[in-house]
């Protein structure tokens, strides 16, 4: 899915550069270590860091209610036996698609542009898949026996039930994210050798070091580093387009009307990526202008994100005509029918028609180059975006459930206080980690920017000298 | 309870008081203290107040046990259900005390029922349980002495093995922790020897003055040995009066029998016997309805369309099950049904003149078709005018002796309880008692609002005034003597079921708080405290004993729970000649809005506010539980613009209530219909402040029906419908859901059911399909299913009930069935279709269907629900770690979850009430019905020592045990010669949602209607009323 | 003060310098070498005689494992240990099994990957003699050096030495053993 962008950035766009002119290995090294390194506490981050570190306690206080009650003081009832916490967890996950997508997927597709802003995108990948990981533990009834979803020898011999599509979450979703977590931590190595090289504190040095674990950059490392990352991204790739494939079967596998549809695997992957792309906008444009990283992460890496959203966002509104246009194929008698007419004219049509228009119709303007080059617009758009895609969720799982086959059971939700507090806690939980990632660790790739630069490039070695060609090189 | 008060202060202005002080016997207060303190305060409402003043520390406690600590807090909104999680220990403990003071083994009636008990093995009593005067047989299931579940007694004919929610829900009142707990004086706590004491000395007073001053207030009674002992009360006080009253009392039913045949007798109906059956109001099929359980088993035998079907016409005024059972219903308002009685009457050539409609004139032809083997049958609340119409037409037709039988009555007394009622109120009001008694009876809540009883009782200066009852209710407040009674499964007594044979009631347990039986009061009130209750009944017998040898009798008649022989014989009666005259004013005319009372469907007449279960009952029309909102027509709605939930002002004769009010389909227009019983005050913590008290603007000359000014007001009430408003005008969703068609339909197309939606073909299929027939696989060979006859269901609730008892269902309260989260294993759906005003409807009884591709499995993360062999779908709660998906997954939503803690783990009376072979749910699991894989389990290990096979019939679920009109039948699938597979074997057997394949063991027998071709032509009666109305 | 020699150290202004510098050094007989750089440089591996790169054969056995546990796991549970009827479906439902045998297939061999690296680079590995030179820490940055250690037979302090400057490097540097 992410061709599209690919082929629009060959010709196209050359003008802006992937990193502007005027930098040598010296200065982009200083620049991004020296944001960890050097740069003193400003207020902001410490009342940002603060605030949204007060909202995690919110979190926590949920949470504990949650667990000296029941997941009763939830909105959830018979027949919607879901509610936010799924909502919530499949929005995260699909938010943590963009990162890993874009490191590896892209790393093979040879894009040199992500080499700036993959690290950030990893990083929001890792925490978002925390703050998804969380929502499956504590929706069940006895979260305290969560631990009975994994294959553990246990006195009762009894084990997990591995046709349930639950439990193909589990595993999927926590291979996922120890993944996420290697590829990540494998592609900081040579910069945390880097930060330990140039920490003047004896301390971080010895963090750094132990962190780096004796990096020492040599060429048979480079070599063995190379291969093992180029695997990893090898790996990754199916394995990220494999986990929303999976969550959505968490509905198609299943027998209710606007859950059973074969649609589902790749517009849920879509929709992750939609929701990956609009997050990593809506960190990037702001860290971008509060660290002067514009040379680095330039317009050019928004345009083209934006132009990734809006191919997922087109994939995203075929599945929605395709569920609309199997329902009127089963004909007017049929329960699809129903569904799809309850969404329309039932009583939560309101969200439903909010979803067209946050998901397919508001992106369309990133038709418009200019709005694809403007940040603002971008950031706004995003937002619009990301709630799209949560009222998707919403739709799927809350409208689909409400009514359904026997209408003597229909019923209705509602979220309580408790339900608000718990999705908007996971909320702060995520932004305090992007908070503290920004200060402790490079949030720009710093080696694979030094690959962008010129002189990086080995001269008797004449080839053409588009950086994109250089790297290929490289990676081959 | 606020008005009230004030309301009993400014009655008993000070002077009165001391005088009513000195009369009372008041050693234990210090009466001059009193006296100063009373000159000096304007406190509270007196009576209260002197112990108060006294300062007793039994008053302390009393008000403690009455008010434990955090009692206010029931009435918000998570405590109203968690008075059943929390309850007060205090009251419990109490409870505790009680039996442990008369260890159980004296009370399980081995004396007379020598049988081994097997731990762990129930043992079962026959007694029977009474509702208004009227007996029902029962079978109690006791485990290790205490009653865990009440059935319907096989051999009675009155019950054939079926019971009613009432008698199921009895077994929750005897545990009701609520329960008052000893006798009470002036709020203290009291021994029953100093009440005999007491008693005593009051009733040698009477006895000087020939009982002058004595009046005894009782319900309906149908007690012999009661009747026997108050009869000879009354000789021994011949001046004494005997009143009876209860509110939902059949007055009309039996001045309708004076009026046709100047003699109160009791009309029984054979409808086996009947082709063709007009209901003029009447709700036979309703649990309330004396008789119900046999009429529904006979009316529901006579629905098989391969059999000669009968064929139900119902006029009604009210929504009823009964009226959406008919082939054809006219929704009348309640006063336009003796016009209709009468142009039936008229043609069918009875004289008078008819005012002709289309329906009636099906009517008619049909009945004259059918002369000999039609029956009318006119509803309690109808006047009697239209009784003695029924009457006159069922003579008229050569009914009487075939369809119609009548015979002695049932109450031992029969009278007309209003009048009764008013003659007391008059004697108290001119100051004429002295000794008031009141015996299970709660007039101060009760009694019509015109009466005033509670100003007139507070100023009867009655000396002494004596409640006797379950509960310290709004009575015994203002009573100087309450004495706590025995539940009828603590004690013994007898009672005549609606065919008037006399059921044995024998108790199952020592009295839980040492109460008294209403046998062992009167004996008290008669200088005789020493005799039992046992004593009572059994010399009474002796007397009444056919045979020579007496014990052999007295212990089969109380191992048969019934005395044989007793059934009163048929009696001739013929109707006075000539039609009753017509009152004046019969019909209300259309414009003003007309209100109808009627008994709540669950909590009768507020004696079962205090009981969870029927509290959380979904009503059999508006599936509402926990309130009792008006009933309004669509077509008054629309025109009005009130929807449900709308709070309006009722104006009736000058007396007004607010209620909500709640668009019932098929409601006629311009009326409203409330129902009685609820808005109690002083029951107990599930009973207190649910609902709206409606006996506050009944008047005693008008108790059915009157007219009434409706004022909406600008608020709403949120009521707690286990189906909201969707089961109407769904019928494309529903269809495959419910089926039904008309015998022509069936005899055309037999399957015509199965044609409503494709089944996939069984092997159709990518993995291989188990075969439960397979030996290897199921080694025993029984593969369990079930059948539920759509046609005779009438949606009557016993199943849910006996659910709830058999499998330990928790209630979970009103806020929590707000949001959807009932927890009824079996629920019973209505689905209404066509015009609202006049819509057809079928019930469904919805258990677990038990796929054999059951969708809930496969999602479950941790097996926490996997099939069994014999092709149960079982539920492992142990296992569950609550993720929910199982329901999500299951298309007809019968799963159910611990949302919160509902179960109540605290209170020993609930420990003492569970079924010990079925497990308590905790917090976070799902739940479901299991097909009583209990049962299953018993019958499996008794075959197995017996070494033979389960045989068919062997195994009965709760519900299937419980409905009286067989609807359900469960069974082994696997035996072609089983009842369930010949019944699936039928061409009218469905599944749900058969097109989703997953191969329900719980199917359908398609309802199959049996419409009068004259009126079968698409037009409905409802258009018709217009004319009626003329 | 001189510790005993570990090796010497010549740093270089550009990636191109150090790869000529490499290959030349290599080619003239020096087996016991190695090249350091900020980022991977493009043939510096063949440049010092770097060739068996084992990194995507331990990928693929770990991959192979991962797949057969996944399999195994939920056979042997399924239909061995534990064979219950579970919505009507056979005991080895396989297309069911297909989603955690890939999981496991990628959780194993992508782990793999990773440590595999470390394993064969013998990281961790906190301390190394060319950390003691002052300006390696460079290496991570913006410099480039290549390394002779005293271990090669035809290490000879002042020949290396000699031959070292010969590569125009910007400064030679002893790398002591303590």
């Amino acid at each position: 899915m992410s061709t599209d962008p690919t082929i629009a950035l060959a010709e196209e766009d050359r003008e802006i550069p992937v990193l502007e002119p005027g930098h040598d290995m010296a200065s982009v090294t200083a620049k991004i270590s020296d944001i960890v390194l050097e740069r003193p506490l400003s207020i902001a981050w410490v009342a940002g860091v603060m605030f949204c570190s007060g909202i995690v306690l919110m979190l926590g206080t949920a949470v504990t209610y949650l667990f000296f009650k029941g997941t009763g003081i939830w909105g959830i009832n018979i027949p919607v036996g879901w509610g936010f916490a799924i909502v919530n967890f499949v929005w995260w996950i699909g938010i943590g698609h963009a990162g890993t997508l874009i490191s590896a997927i892209l790393h093979l597709l040879r894009q040199s542009w992500r080499n700036s802003i993959n690290r950030f995108a990893e990083a929001m990948t890792l925490f978002a898949v925390m703050c998804a990981g969380l929502f499956p533990l504590i929706h069940t009834g006895r979260p305290w026996l969560a631990y009975w979803m994994f294959p553990i020898p246990n006195t009762m011999s009894y084990w997990p039930q591995f046709r349930s599509p639950l439990l193909w979450d589990v595993f999927a979703v926590s291979t996922y994210g120890t993944i996420s977590l290697v590829f990540w931590y494998t592609g900081l190595i040579p910069d945390l050798a880097t930060l330990r090289d140039r920490a003047s504190n004896k301390y971080i040095r010895l963090i750094y070091g132990a962190l780096a674990m004796g990096w020492r950059g040599e060429a048979r490392h480079w070599e063995r580093y190379e291969s093992a990352y180029l695997l990893l991204a090898g790996l990754s790739t199916p394995l990220v387009l494999s986990v929303h494939t999976v969550v959505s079967f968490d509905f198609a596998i299943s027998i209710m009307p606007g859950w059973h549809t074969t649609v589902f695997p790749p517009y849920f992957v879509a929709g992750a990526i939609y929701s990956g792309f609009a997050m990593v906008l809506i960190l990037v444009i702001p860290v971008r202008a509060v660290y002067n990283l514009r040379d680095m992460i330039t317009e050019k890496h928004l345009d083209i994100a934006a132009k990734v959203m809006l191919a997922t966002g087109l994939i995203v509104a075929y599945g929605y005509i395709l569920e609309i246009y199997m329902a009127w194929y089963a004909g007017p008698k049929s329960i699809d029918w129903f569904t799809v007419h309850n969404r329309f004219f039932g009583p939560y049509a309101g969200p439903y028609w909010m979803l067209w228009v946050c998901n397919i119709i508001t992106p369309q303007v990133l038709w418009i180059k200019s709005i694809r080059r403007s940040p603002v617009l971008l950031f706004l758009i995003s937002l619009v975006v990301l709630g799209g895609m949560w009222l998707e969720r919403f739709v799927i799982i809350i409208l689909s459930l409400h009514r359904d086959f026997v209408p003597s059971s229909w019923g209705m939700y509602y979220p309580t206080k408790w339900d608000w507090m718990t999705y908007i806690g996971t909320l702060g939980l995520f932004t305090t980690m992007i908070f503290l990632f920004c200060r402790v660790l490079p949030m720009i790739s710093i080696f694979e920017i030094r690959m962008l630069l010129p002189e990086s490039h080995v001269k008797h070695a004449a080839e053409s000298h588009a950086p994109a060609a250089q790297l290929e090189g490289k990676h081959l | 309870m606020a008005p009230e008060n004030t309301k009993r202060e400014d009655t008993c202005p000070g002077k009165k008081k001391t005088l009513d002080v000195q009369s009372l016997d008041a050693k234990a207060l210090d009466l001059a203290a009193v006296r100063e303190e009373i000159a000096s305060t304007s406190g509270p409402e007196y009576w209260r107040s002197l112990e108060e003043l006294a300062g007793s520390d039994e008053f302390r406690e009393m008000m403690h046990r009455e008010f434990p600590k955090g009692a206010s807090e029931w009435l918000d909104s998570f405590s109203r259900r968690g008075f059943l999680q929390t309850m007060g220990a205090s009251l419990a403990l109490a409870g505790m005390t009680a039996c442990t003071r008369q260890p159980l083994e004296q009370i399980v009636p081995y004396v007379r029922q020598p049988e081994d008990m097997i731990p762990g093995r129930p043992q079962f009593y026959a007694s029977a349980t009474t509702l208004g005067g009227y007996a029902s047989p029962v079978l109690v299931e006791s485990h290790m002495g205490r009653p865990t579940k009440i059935e319907g007694n096989p051999d009675h004919p009155a019950s054939l093995g079926a019971s009613d929610i009432f008698a199921q829900a009895s077994l929750l009142n005897m545990y009701d922790p609520d329960r008052s707990q000893t006798p009470v004086y002036l709020g203290e706590t009291r021994s029953w020897k100093n009440f005999v004491d007491q008693i005593r000395t009051r009733m040698a007073g009477q006895r000087a003055v020939e009982g002058e001053g004595f009046r005894l207030l009782t319900g309906p009674i149908s007690s012999p040995t009661l009747a026997n002992q108050i009869q000879a009360l009354l000789k021994m006080y011949p001046k004494a009066k005997w009143h009876q009253y209860s509110p939902l009392h059949r007055d009309n039913v039996l001045a309708g029998s004076m009026l046709a045949f100047g003699q109160a007798v009791e009309t029984q109906y054979r409808l086996e016997a009947a082709d063709v059956i007009l209901s003029l109001d009447a709700d036979f099929l309703s649990p309330s309805f004396p008789g119900s359980a046999r009429y529904t088993h006979d009316y529901a035998a006579r629905r098989n369309p391969d059999a000669a079907m009968n064929r139900l016409y119902v006029v009604e005024s009210v929504p009823s099950p009964t009226g959406v059972k008919a082939e054809h219903r006219l929704s009348l308002r309640a006063s336009e049904v003796e016009g209709f009685a009468r142009s039936l009457a008229a043609s069918l050539g009875l004289g008078g003149n008819a005012a002709d409609s289309h329906f009636l004139r099906a009517v008619a032809d049909d009945f004259k078709a059918h002369a000999g083997s039609c029956v009318v049958i006119a509803g309690e609340q109808q006047s009697p005018e239209v009784h003695a119409l029924a009457h006159a037409i069922n003579a008229h037709l050569g009914n009487v002796g075939k369809t119609v039988v009548y015979t002695e009555t049932v109450l031992a007394n029969p009278v007309d309880q209003t009048a009764s009622l008013r003659d007391l109120t008059q004697d108290l009001r001119e100051k004429k008692v002295d000794v008031l008694v009141i015996l299970d009876a709660n007039p101060v809540y009760d009694a019509p609002a015109d009466l005033n009883f509670a100003d007139v009782v507070l100023n009867s200066g009655a000396g002494l005034r004596l409640h006797y009852g379950l509960h310290q209710n709004e009575t015994a407040e203002l009573c100087q003597w309450h004495v706590n009674a025995a539940h009828s499964l603590e004690a013994w007594s007898d009672g005549r079921t609606y065919d008037g044979s006399v059921c044995i009631i024998q108790p199952l347990i020592a009295p839980l708080y040492d109460g008294k039986s209403a046998h062992e009061l009167v004996a008290a009130l008669m200088g005789q405290s020493t005799l039992t209750g046992h004593d009572i009944l059994r010399s009474y017998w002796q007397g009444q004993a056919k045979s020579a040898d007496f014990e052999t009798w007295w212990r089969k008649t109380v191992h048969d729970g019934f005395v044989a022989g007793t059934a009163h014989p048929a009696k001739a009666v013929t109707p006075k000649a000539g039609l009753p005259p017509l009152k004046a004013a019969a019909a209300a005319d259309a414009s003003t809005i007309e209100v109808s009372f009627r008994g709540d469907p669950a909590i009768y007449d507020g004696s079962f506010a205090n009981n969870g279960w029927m509290q959380e009952l979904p009503k059999p029309m508006s599936k509402m539980t926990w309130d009792n909102p008006g009933w309004i027509g669509p077509a008054y709605a629309a025109r009005t613009g009130l929807k449900s939930e709308d709070m309006v002002t009722l104006e009736i004769a000058g007396r007004s209530v607010q209620v909500p009010v709640w668009i019932q389909a098929g409601h006629p227009d311009n009326a409203i219909t409330v129902f009685l019983g609820y808005g109690r005050r002083r029951v107990g913590r599930v009973g207190n402040g649910a609902g709206f008290n409606l006996y506050a603007v009944r008047s005693s000359d008008a108790p059915w029906r009157t007219t009434a000014k409706i004022t909406p007001l600008a608020q709403t009430y949120k009521l707690a419908s286990t189906q909201g408003y969707q089961t109407i005008e769904t019928a494309t969703i529903t269809r495959p859901v419910i089926r039904e068609g008309s015998l022509a339909e069936y005899k055309k197309k037999p399957n015509f059911a199965q044609e409503m939606e494709d089944t996939p073909e069984r092997n159709v299929t990518l993995y291989p399909n188990v075969d439960y027939s397979d030996p290897n696989y199921n080694k025993l060979g029984y593969a369990w299913g079930m059948t539920v006859d759509l046609g005779a269901c009438v949606g009557c609730n016993a199943c849910m009930i006996a659910c709830h008892s058999e499998n330990n269902i928790p209630v979970v309260g009103k806020p929590q069935v707000v949001v959807g989260r009932h927890m009824h294993w079996i629920r019973v759906d209505a689905y209404y279709q066509g015009d609202r005003d006049n819509p057809s409807a079928s019930f469904q009884p919805v258990p677990c269907m038990q796929c054999e591709n059951a969708p809930c499995e496969l999602v479950c993360p941790v097996g926490a629900t996997v099939h069994s062999s014999e092709g149960l779908n079982d539920m492992v709660y142990n296992r569950c770690i609550g993720t929910r998906y199982c329901s999500n997954n299951c298309p007809y939503k019968v799963r159910r979850f611990n949302f919160l803690l509902f179960q109540d783990w605290e209170t020993p009376q609930f420990k003492m009430m569970r079924n010990p072979d079925v497990s308590i749910r905790s917090r976070g699991v799902m739940e479901k019905c299991t097909y009583c894989v209990q049962r299953i389990t018993v019958a499996r290990i008794d075959s197995e020592r017996e070494e033979r096979a389960i045989r068919d019939g062997e195994i009965q679920t709760a519900c299937q045990q419980a409905c009286p009109s067989n609807a359900i039948v469960f069974g082994n699938v696997n035996d072609p010669q089983s009842k369930v597979s010949k019944l699936k074997a039928q061409a009218r057997n469905y599944s749900m949602l058969a097109e989703l394949n997953t191969r329900p063991r719980t199917t359908y027998l398609a309802e199959v209607r049996n419409p009068n071709s004259q009126l079968e032509s698409a037009e409905h009666a409802g258009v018709d009323s217009a004319v009626e109305q003329g | 003060m001189s510790a005993p020699l570990n090796g010497l150290l010549a740093e270089f202004e550009s990636a191109s310098d150090l790869v000529a510098a490499a290959k030349t050094t290599h080619r003239s007989g020096y087996n016991d070498i190695e090249a350091y750089s900020p980022f991977p440089v493009h043939g510096l591996g063949e440049a010092i005689g770097f060739t068996k790169n084992r990194v995507p054969l331990v990928v693929l056995i770990c991959g192979i494992l991962g797949a057969c546990t996944g399999y195994g796991l939920q056979y042997w549970v399924s239909a061995i240990t534990y064979p219950i009827n579970v919505g009507g479906r056979p005991l080895n439902s396989w297309p069911s099994f297909v989603i955690i045998t890939f999981e496991l297939t990628v959780l194993f061999a992508g782990i793999s990957a990773t440590v595999g690296m470390l394993v064969l680079n013998d990281l961790p590995r906190p301390h190394h003699p060319v950390f003691n030179v002052p300006q390696f820490e460079r290496a991570s940055q913006d410099r480039f050096f290549l390394c002779v250690f005293a271990a090669d037979p035809k290490f000879n302090a002042s020949e290396t030495r000699r031959f070292l400057e010969g590569l125009k490097p910007i400064s030679i540097a002893d790398v002591p053993d303590e």
